[in-house]
């Protein structure tokens, strides 16, 4: 039975149907593409282009085009590849360990969430490649048979680790979003299909009539979408089938996303560089991941909430609970700033104490003060309900966070390595244009995909919230709350008889 | 088998919904009322309906855990002969067969595996793949509508006429209609 909760505010608002549903979010991926969009998707283009000169020239000039020294062997490329890494984990949070927690507001964003870790894996997959060098030399990392006798790759190396952890995300990454997809494709394509059974072109027709009829006829979609939809018919038993799947994958990506940022924070962990040899990384990589990811989560939702009407799905309720997982890892990531000092200074270490004594007062504070600004103070601001609300907060907010998790990354890297133990070989990274251009790259290449996404695909998971509007729309909580009233009443009736 | 299947063709009547609460009650009561249910076709899952329907339990997770466990075995071998059999070496002094670094491949390799021979088993066992036709009762039902299919061949005791009476009675759409496949 379905059961309403009276606490919470309705997922899904204005009494939307389930036709309504399947309208409001078919609606984009059938329609032409608006001026908004076709804007945004060139200005994306046009930033991936403009990075991809950059990307071409590290290639084929090597990366001592960046701005690295004898000192300072890792910068912006690492940073930048942990920054998309842990943007990725929240798509993989909301889909996975929310539904084990059986958490229903998931179901309006978690299919664009899950496309964001996709693509920021990819983007940060293409740090890995930049950094190689010699990226067409990158099947090394493999564990494959090599002409310089039976030489493997040394599983010892958390590098070797991150291989198998990252290529593993992606790839479970993607089949999760995937299997989500069929049903949903395959209403597109009925959708599609049914235009074709309504019009078919007769001999009979008159040209004005055959005119008509292929405008409303869609056989592109029809074939596209058919070929897509993997012959989804949506059987009862192959929808245990799909619960079963989706149940298995949530409970293998649980404890993935939670291994992959602790294999990523172990490329710092295992060395003995001051800094970055601490034992709390795990746990503390993984709140900060999952900190940034729903950050860009909402700066994403944020827009195409608005771009494609979807206000009715995306609900401030929505966005106060994702505020609400902000404060929690915010405030995660904050103890474990705090824990990190403390731990350097009881060690006795007096290595260890200097790189954080470094961090904070020596010539890279204001990337120091920058983190702490960012992720620990501004968080904070959404413990008042007001700002946790308010969309232009959160967007202000969500941005605001990123540029903190970018710093944190830069901070845990740089000053940990640009004062080595011989003063005569401290030093200072200052970027170059490549690595500029690099990390604009990234971008475009993120935007580049997250607006094909929107465009092609459906954004909200229909399957998804069509199960929980039977429970959540504002029709059943009026009802929830009338069937609670009378029973109040009927107890208060017995009280007094 | 599969030209045996073609050459018997069944006729099913297709009985339409419009709501959740509904085809699950019709779901139930055809069943109460003598009429074997084929199959339930719906836009969205809903819990439980294929025990009401008789499918048995899903072995699904069985083939998730054959995977997983092959996964795992894989990787123990692979880093075993690779670093042990094949090519020792010393690296930092250590075994040749550290447990604990074993330990994320080991892991990764467990979850991939298992994901993918799942899902794989997911679309063979539903037979599905990329480009396969789907064979709709009727197309709304991934949009809004709940379809409820009688084998009227294996529902032989029961007339067509007498079993949609019964699907018209639990709220179907007037006059379901039949199709032969």
């Amino acid at each position: 039975m379905q059961v309403t909760s009276h606490v919470r505010e309705p997922l899904v608002t204005n009494g939307k149907t389930m036709h309504d549903i399947t309208q409001d979010i078919c609606r984009q991926v059938e329609a032409k593409p608006t001026l908004a969009w076709l804007v945004a998707f060139a200005i994306s283009v046009a930033t991936l282009l403009i990075g991809s000169v950059a990307l071409a020239s590290t290639w084929w000039y090597g990366i001592g085009v960046w701005g690295l020294n004898k000192t300072i062997g890792w910068a912006w490329d690492i940073t930048n590849f942990v920054w998309w890494v842990g943007i990725g984990h929240a798509g993989t949070l909301i889909s996975a360990i929310l539904l084990l927690f059986r958490q229903k507001w998931r179901t309006s964003i978690n299919r664009a969430a899950e496309a964001m870790t996709i693509f920021a894996v990819l983007c940060a997959g293409s740090f890995i490649l930049m950094h190689m060098g010699r990226p067409w030399l990158a099947h090394w990392a493999l564990p494959l048979p090599n002409t310089y006798g039976s030489l493997w790759v040394n599983f010892n190396s958390p590098l070797v680790w991150d291989v198998f952890a990252i290529s593993t995300y992606l790839t479970v990454s993607v089949v999760f979003w995937y299997v989500g997809l069929i049903p949903d494709l395959a209403t597109i394509r009925d959708r599609a299909k049914i235009t074709l059974e309504e019009n078919p072109l007769l001999p009979t027709d008159t040209a004005e009539e055959r005119k008509a009829k292929k405008a409303k006829r869609r056989p592109i979609s029809a074939f596209m979408y058919g070929l897509l939809s993997f012959g989804w018919e949506g059987g009862a038993k192959v929808w245990a089938r799909y619960e079963y799947v989706a149940l298995i994958l949530a409970g293998l990506s649980t404890p993935l996303v939670l291994s992959v940022h602790t294999i990523v924070s172990f490329d710092f962990a295992t060395s003995v560089i001051p800094g970055w040899h601490t034992t709390i990384f795990p746990p503390y990589f993984v709140a900060g991941a999952i900190f940034s990811g729903f950050a860009m989560v909402l700066t994403l939702m944020l827009i195409t909430r608005v771009v494609f009407k979807l206000e009715d799905y995306i609900t401030i309720e929505h966005i106060e609970v994702m505020n609400k997982v902000i404060i929690l890892t915010g405030s995660i990531v904050g103890i474990a700033y705090i824990t990190e000092f403390f731990v350097a200074w009881y060690s006795g270490v007096e290595y260890e104490s200097y790189a954080f004594i470094n961090r904070a007062f020596g010539p890279y504070w204001w990337a120091y003060a920058a983190m702490m600004t960012c992720n620990v103070i501004s968080p904070q601001l959404f413990w008042f309900r007001t700002i946790r609300r308010s969309l232009v907060w959160t967007f202000v907010l969500s941005i605001v966070v990123n540029i903190g998790m970018w710093f944190e990354r830069f901070v845990i890297i740089v000053t940990s390595l640009h004062r080595d133990y011989l003063p005569s070989s401290w030093a200072m990274f200052y970027p170059t244009i490549y690595d500029v251009g690099d990390y604009v790259f990234s971008f475009g290449l993120f935007f580049t995909l997250f607006f094909l996404f929107a465009k092609f695909l459906p954004v909200i998971n229909m399957a998804e919230v069509k199960t929980v509007l039977n429970s959540t729309d504002e029709k059943a909580k009026k009802d929830a709350e009338q069937r609670i009233r009378e029973e109040q009443k009927q107890t208060e009736t017995e009280t007094v008889g | 088998m599969a030209d045996s299947k073609l050459i018997e063709k069944h006729k099913y009547m297709v009985g339409i919904y419009d709501h959740e609460e509904k085809i699950i009650k019709a779901v139930k009561e055809v069943q109460k009322q003598g009429v074997k249910v084929h199959e339930v076709y719906s836009p969205h899952p809903i819990h439980h309906i294929d025990t009401y329907i008789g499918h048995p339990r899903t072995r699904i997770p069985i083939a998730a855990f054959l995977f997983g466990a092959t996964g795992m075995l894989l990787a123990i071998w692979m880093i075993s002969y690779m670093l042990a059999v094949d090519w020792p070496m010393i690296i930092g002094g250590k075994n040749f067969l550290p447990i604990p670094t074993m330990v994320p491949v080991t892991f990764e390799a467990t979850v991939l595996i298992s994901a993918l021979g799942m899902v794989t088993t997911f679309f063979i066992a539903n037979n599905m793949g990329p480009g396969k036709k789907e064979a709709m009762f009727d197309r709304r039902t991934t949009d809004n509508r709940y379809a409820l299919i009688v084998d009227l061949d294996k529902n032989v005791a029961k007339s067509s006429e007498e079993i949609k009476v019964v699907l018209e009675s639990l709220g179907a759409e007037a006059n379901p209609k039949i199709i032969e496949r």
